[in-house]
């Protein structure tokens, strides 16, 4: 584009235009509406605007300040954003050309990125697009990427269903890399049904509670994962230690039945447990109680039994001044 | 072969045939998983382990099984979205027919990684026409002749439609368009419905 007039042009029938362009405006050098595409039409509610004035019926946002055919022309060639005035929500774009001779401006408009509302707003068929229009792959686009995503969406949601129930079944303590209660149960059930006389121990830390509140949750996490190494590197390797609760431990021994052998361990574990460790640079002082019962003083042997009366000890344990170890009590 | 027409298979043999019978296609076929996902990928010989499968446990002849799969694709109404972007690409069935060629670009326009089959419209005249159907699934012109009755169906276009056997263009399918507004067609609104 560079301005000047063509002193030539071509001609062509109002039908043949309107099939090219179904949204064109024909102006005449006053600024009224001489022609009028039949998509256009539809939009203005079948009121073909013909005699009516341009800006009367339409305004141009942008560029601002074009408000009569003079401005109009100025803009020959640049892209418009225009909208209804009677319907302010429905926004074009649009170009506009001279006409050769001074005979008015041509305005060609599409509906950009809004296309989709407008063709629910208004009913429009592909037949309502000049065969050019890439309208139609625009709507094919959005209800593609809409079928899509409810696709990814409903993946998403199998997956995090698959996350739950694979952290529902799993056997690992996440935060020590200890095993969990569910590990235990699995494995004292696996010990019972092998006939495997074994030890158990119940352990709770002293004054944990007392770390994580001075010294914040990440103190008493550095806590537990210390005493976890503690732990593993005073058991065997086929032991099972389990983290049940918060500052809860339970240690299962396969094999292991004679107190003054048990009683060693787990002074040991309690005797590690009582040195300072330290969290940037903090001490963190805790300190461990331990209750302890055998396979072999129950006929037939429960677990549950076993967990209670080893709780009990532990208690006993606590009573009795913490940091210490008790045997369950026989009876 | 890519999830989604893993996971299209697998719907039409659940709702057609029952989730037990899905069971044991999947079993028969080895797959090692219960369902297939949309939105993954799979080997390209488990989408034929399925379909072997499917024929053997139904007692069917596999191009039989493929036909209705690809009826089952565009008239089912679970698979609505399949039919309405086939649907987008014609205002009448010959238009429909055109736009098979850009059935791949089409795809890749929605999911990059989409492979459809490849298909080749010939002929000269109005109301004949020949498809070249390309894809790793043997007899995948089984599944288009069955895809291209329901969605003349779709369109109220009356055909015949016949698997003319394989050439080197891939598997070929005849049209003959005999009327092309035979019945009233179902209608296609381009706006999406709420929702």
């Amino acid at each position: 584009m560079d301005g000047t007039m063509p002193d030539t042009g071509i001609r062509i029938e109002a039908a043949a235009l309107a099939r090219l362009m179904p949204m064109h405006l024909c102006l005449s050098a006053d600024g009224m509406v001489t022609g009028c595409g039949p998509t256009l039409g539809k939009l203005l509610d079948g009121q073909v605007p013909l005699g009516k004035c341009f800006f009367a019926l339409f305004e141009v946002r942008r560029p601002a300040g074009v408000g009569d055919l003079a401005a109009l022309v100025s803009r020959a060639g640049q892209r418009l954003h225009v909208q209804l005035r009677a319907k302010p929500g429905t926004g074009f774009r649009g170009v506009a050309v001279p006409l050769v001779a001074g005979e008015g401006v041509l305005i060609n408009l599409s509906f950009g990125i809004s296309v989709a509302d407008a063709v629910r707003d208004h009913a429009l068929t592909d037949a309502d697009f000049a065969p050019t229009d890439l309208a139609m792959e625009l709507l094919y686009l959005v209800e593609a990427k809409t079928a899509v995503m409810k696709e990814l969406r409903d993946l998403n949601r199998r997956l995090e269903g698959a996350k739950t129930a694979a952290e529902e079944q799993a056997l690992t303590d996440m935060l020590t890399g200890l095993r969990n209660r569910r590990a235990l149960d699995l494995a004292l059930a696996q010990v019972i049904v092998r006939g495997t006389a074994f030890g158990l121990m119940h352990m709770d830390l002293d004054y944990f509670k007392a770390v994580n509140d001075t010294l914040g949750h990440a103190a008493g996490d550095h806590v537990l994962r210390e005493v976890a190494r503690v732990l593993r590197a005073q058991t065997r390797g086929g032991d099972t230690v389990a983290r049940v609760g918060g500052d809860e431990f339970v240690i299962v021994l396969p094999g292991l039945v004679e107190a003054g052998a048990l009683g060693a361990i787990a002074g040991r574990i309690i005797a590690q447990l009582d040195q300072p460790m330290t969290f940037e640079g903090q001490f963190c002082r805790i300190s461990a109680s331990i209750g302890m019962t055998v396979s072999t003083a129950y006929d037939p042997v429960r677990p549950d039994r076993m967990l209670s009366d080893a709780d009990e000890a532990l208690y006993e344990a606590k009573r009795a001044g913490r940091g210490r170890a008790v045997f369950r009590s026989v009876g | 072969m890519h999830g989604l027409v893993n996971r299209s298979i697998q719907v039409f043999l659940r709702d057609t045939y029952g989730a037990a019978l899905w069971t044991d296609v999947a079993q028969t076929a080895g797959l090692g998983f219960d369902n297939f996902e949309a939105m993954l990928s799979y080997d390209d010989r488990l989408t034929d382990a399925v379909i072997g499968a499917a024929a053997r446990l139904l007692d069917r002849p596999r191009e039989a099984v493929l036909e209705d799969l690809g009826t089952f694709l565009v008239s089912h109404p679970n698979l609505e979205s399949l039919r309405r972007l086939l649907r987008f690409g014609g205002v009448t069935f010959v238009d429909f027919l055109h736009s098979l060629d850009d059935l791949p670009g089409r795809g890749r326009l929605a999911l990059a990684d989409l492979d459809l089959p490849l298909l080749e419209l010939q002929g000269e005249a109005t109301d004949r026409f020949t498809l070249a159907c390309r894809a790793p699934l043997p007899g995948i012109g089984h599944v288009i002749v069955g895809l291209l009755r329901a969605m003349a169906d779709d369109y109220g276009a009356l055909v015949l439609l016949e698997h003319e056997g394989s050439g080197l263009a891939g598997e070929v399918v005849s049209i003959h368009l005999l009327e092309s507004q035979f019945a009233a067609g179902r209608r296609f609104d381009l706006a999406v419905r709420a929702g």
